[in-house]
């Protein structure tokens, strides 16, 4: 928001403005709040107030039997005591560990290769890349859905040629594989394009006098292009972090089809959903956002704090 | 600041009128524009229901023409847990919900205690309780409180392959006995199929299986609402699971998760041999597609523990309640109480709808007994099975958190045929999973 309002309200020094300062000033303050007004109210109403609303319910308790209470910040003490809250996030932990690194691979992969071409070919795959991107993440899911069926899905036919038995990709064993496989799949092309972007704006005189110093291709992608494009690298890797903790759509979609691999806590935003909407315990599910939204904003500080060096902001 | 100040305050008054036309449920003049039937007597009040019935627009036409004094106003707001969801978030927030709603009858309670049900012992619901069986009855009922009306009923047979039994020559088990020893039988003779599923997350499935062994899982009363008896790991319960478990070890049939694609396709192409069903479960079967044509379906009574002491059972079945939020509770409730509460509505429910009646006029008749089932080969399913499992259900008591405790069999279901555990010490994980819950919504167990 800051950076919306800045450029409106900012007083540039200006000598011509020194005579009268404070009329022309403030016209041009109205101004800047009249073009800010439209998103600041929709911000306030559909983001601040609902936001205010649910940290004011997560500080009383509803149970079924015996009504609503005020008891500060007892929920939270519950929900970082919680065996299912914390489980679930020791899992989007693992998530973030295997996923994360995954979908940075790939799309760093895609975008240096995509890089050094430049025939139509590399349009095409851009685009062929990003495509998974475009879907809806539910239909996504739901397509993958299909794909995982052992009746619908390809993969039998795939393995029969082989003459082998296809794995079952929504057992207790390999949903977590599964899951990992449709967020890399949908999300590595849209890294993919952030990093592109940013190898495009580095200066090719830098390629050449790398060639000049007789570096091979692959360094030059290794040492030269990686560390150029550090900023945007640390900036996919907060997105991706942030959309792991709270990884949701996925897993909750794909329940419908494996609704004993994935019980209705696999992760901590699922865990709030069905306490709200299933369990009607609408206070505890505010703590265990507002909670999940604590360890988000721990977690991408610390990540910003590590990587402050790479990212530029130091 | 005389621009932004009055966009704004358009901008509000815009919202607003957006977020009253979106809450205004039961309001009259903006339900007219949500109706998804045509009013038929625009001067009369109306009446706002949900319900999610296949045919029912036929149903409410036929209601409002019959009604000059008020009209139904009629929303599908989604089936099973979506409407609940919606239905849950209105009471949450005090506005939204509709004046009557359909719920199956296992979620009454967990309406019921908090606060979003009419009691309708007050409006009446005693002058129909005739009507119904005993056993639907019950399950809308608790202590003195009526919470809504019975609708349809869900009494459980077996629906099986005829050609697949005569195939592999196997006779129509009548005990779970002789039906462990048809599932062995067909695998030995080498069918490509299972003889049955058993889904773990069966639900109110499972529950039906298990009140069939003698299982009574909860003890509650709305009028001592803060106490609750919970009893889900008793011997009964336990020998049907460690049955369901031999079999599902012996590879005698599969634990597919019920409906999901992959499981609709089996149940009609002959991977299942039998598919345990309640009385709607062949409107179900035919609504599905890719179903095997040389098929031959019949319906038998469900296998019991004792033949010589039949249990019958119950999955399913709803009813009409009128909620809290009602503007008018005395002509909800008479809404409630005869939209599907005449002999004409009954002609398109068990015709359009087939659905199974607990209204006793329609299923005590001799032309109700006497239909013949095209899907069975003009089979009379209804006195051959399923108006005596009905006659022979004697209802049943759910907890108000019926929800978190069918999520925690699922659980345990899964982690049992997955191996990890027996049957027995499944129900006692559940047993404790469910006191604690239950201790921490405040409730003392009985």
């Amino acid at each position: 928001m800051a950076t919306t309002i800045a450029p409106v309200t900012a007083r540039p020094p200006s000598p011509t403005r020194k005579t009268r300062p404070d009329l022309k000033d403030r016209r041009r303050q109205r101004w800047g709040w009249l073009f800010v007004a439209p998103f600041a109210v929709v911000f306030l109403a559909f983001l601040i107030l609902p936001l205010l609303y649910a940290f004011q319910m997560s500080l009383m308790t509803s149970t079924l039997a015996t009504g609503t209470n005020f008891v500060w910040f007892d929920n939270y003490a519950k929900a970082f005591t919680d065996p299912i809250f914390l489980g679930g996030l020791l899992r989007v932990g693992r998530f973030a560990l295997i996923m994360i690194p995954a979908q940075m691979l790939v799309a760093l992969a895609a975008a240096l290769v995509l890089d050094n071409l430049s025939t139509w070919a590399s349009k095409f795959s851009r685009l062929l890349i990003f495509v998974p991107y475009a879907i809806p993440v539910v239909i996504g899911a739901l397509m993958w859905g299909f794909l995982y069926s052992p009746r619908f899905g390809p993969a039998g036919d795939l393995f029969g040629l082989l003459g082998l038995d296809s794995p079952d990709f929504l057992a207790q064993s390999s949903i977590f594989a599964s899951l990992v496989n449709i967020v890399t799949w949908q999300w590595a092309g849209y890294y993919m394009i952030i990093i592109y972007a940013a190898l495009r704006g580095i200066d090719p005189g830098i390629y050449e006098a790398a060639v000049l110093d007789g570096a091979s291709s692959l360094q030059i992608a290794l040492r030269v292009k990686v560390p150029m494009i550090a900023s945007s690298m640390v900036m996919v890797l907060i997105f991706a972090l942030i959309g792991t903790l709270q990884f949701f759509t996925e897993p909750q979609v794909l329940r419908a089809v494996a609704q004993g691999a994935i019980p209705v806590s696999y992760t901590p935003n699922m865990y709030a959903y069905s306490l709200a909407f299933s369990y009607s315990q609408f206070n505890y599910a505010s703590a265990i956002s507002f909670a999940l939204g604590i360890v988000v904003f721990i977690g991408s500080y610390f990540f910003l704090f590590l990587t402050r060096k790479q990212s530029g902001l130091k | 600041m005389k621009a932004p100040i009055l966009s704004v305050a358009g901008f509000a008054a815009a919202a607003a009128l957006a977020l009253a036309g979106c809450s205004a449920g039961g309001g009259e003049a903006t339900a007219k524009a949500s109706c998804t039937n045509t009013i038929v007597n625009k001067e009369a009040p109306q009446v706002t229901v949900w319900a999610w019935y296949p045919a029912f627009e036929q149903i409410v036409d036929s209601f409002n023409e019959s009604n000059d004094d008020v009209q139904v106003c009629w929303t599908n707001a989604g089936q099973g847990n979506d409407e609940y969801t919606k239905f849950s978030t209105a009471i949450e927030s005090g506005s939204g919900a509709p004046d009557v709603i359909m719920l199956e009858s296992e979620v009454l309670s967990s309406f019921s205690i908090r606060d979003a049900l009419v009691d309708l012992s007050e409006y009446g619901a005693a002058e129909v309780k005739d009507n119904y069986t005993e056993g639907a009855w019950k399950d809308v009922t608790s202590g003195d409180a009526v919470y809504a009306i019975p609708v349809d009923g869900g009494p459980m047979g077996m629906i099986y392959r005829q050609d697949l039994f005569e195939k592999h020559g196997i006779a129509v088990p009548k005990t779970w006995d002789e039906f462990a020893a048809a599932a062995q039988q067909l695998k030995d003779a080498g069918g490509e199929g299972v003889l049955t599923n058993f889904p773990t997350n069966g639900r109110a499935f499972s529950q039906a299986l298990f009140a069939q062994n003698g299982s009574v899982p909860f003890e509650y009363d709305s009028t001592k609402p803060t106490e609750i008896g919970i009893n889900v790991n008793d011997a009964g319960s336990k020998e049907v699971l460690e049955y369901w478990d031999s079999l599902v070890k012996k590879d005698l049939v599969t634990t597919d998760d019920a409906f999901t694609a992959d499981y609709n396709t089996s149940l009609v192409d002959g991977t299942y041999a039998v598919y345990l069903a309640a009385a709607w479960g062949p409107g179900y079967l035919q609504g599905l597609s890719d179903a095997d044509e040389d098929a031959v379906w019949r319906a038998a009574p469900l296998p019991q523990w004792d033949a010589a002491a039949p249990v019958q059972v119950n999955w399913g079945g709803s009813t009409f309640a009128v909620t809290s939020q009602a503007k008018d509770k005395e002509l909800s409730a008479k809404v409630a109480k005869e939209i599907l509460g005449t002999d004409e509505a009954w002609k398109i429910g068990v015709e359009e709808s087939a659905l199974f009646p607990s209204y006793t006029p329609v299923l005590e008749s001799e032309e109700f007994a006497q239909t013949e089932y095209p899907f069975f080969g003009g089979q009379k399913v209804n006195e051959d099975v399923f108006l005596e499992a009905a006659a022979g259900y004697e209802g049943a008591t759910f907890s108000p958190f019926q929800n978190y405790a069918y999520d925690q069999l699922t659980e345990q279901l899964y982690a049992m045929v997955q191996g990890e555990k027996d049957g027995s010490k499944a129900l006692d994980d559940l047993q404790a999973s469910l006191e604690q819950y239950a201790k921490e919504q405040g409730f003392t167990l009985k």
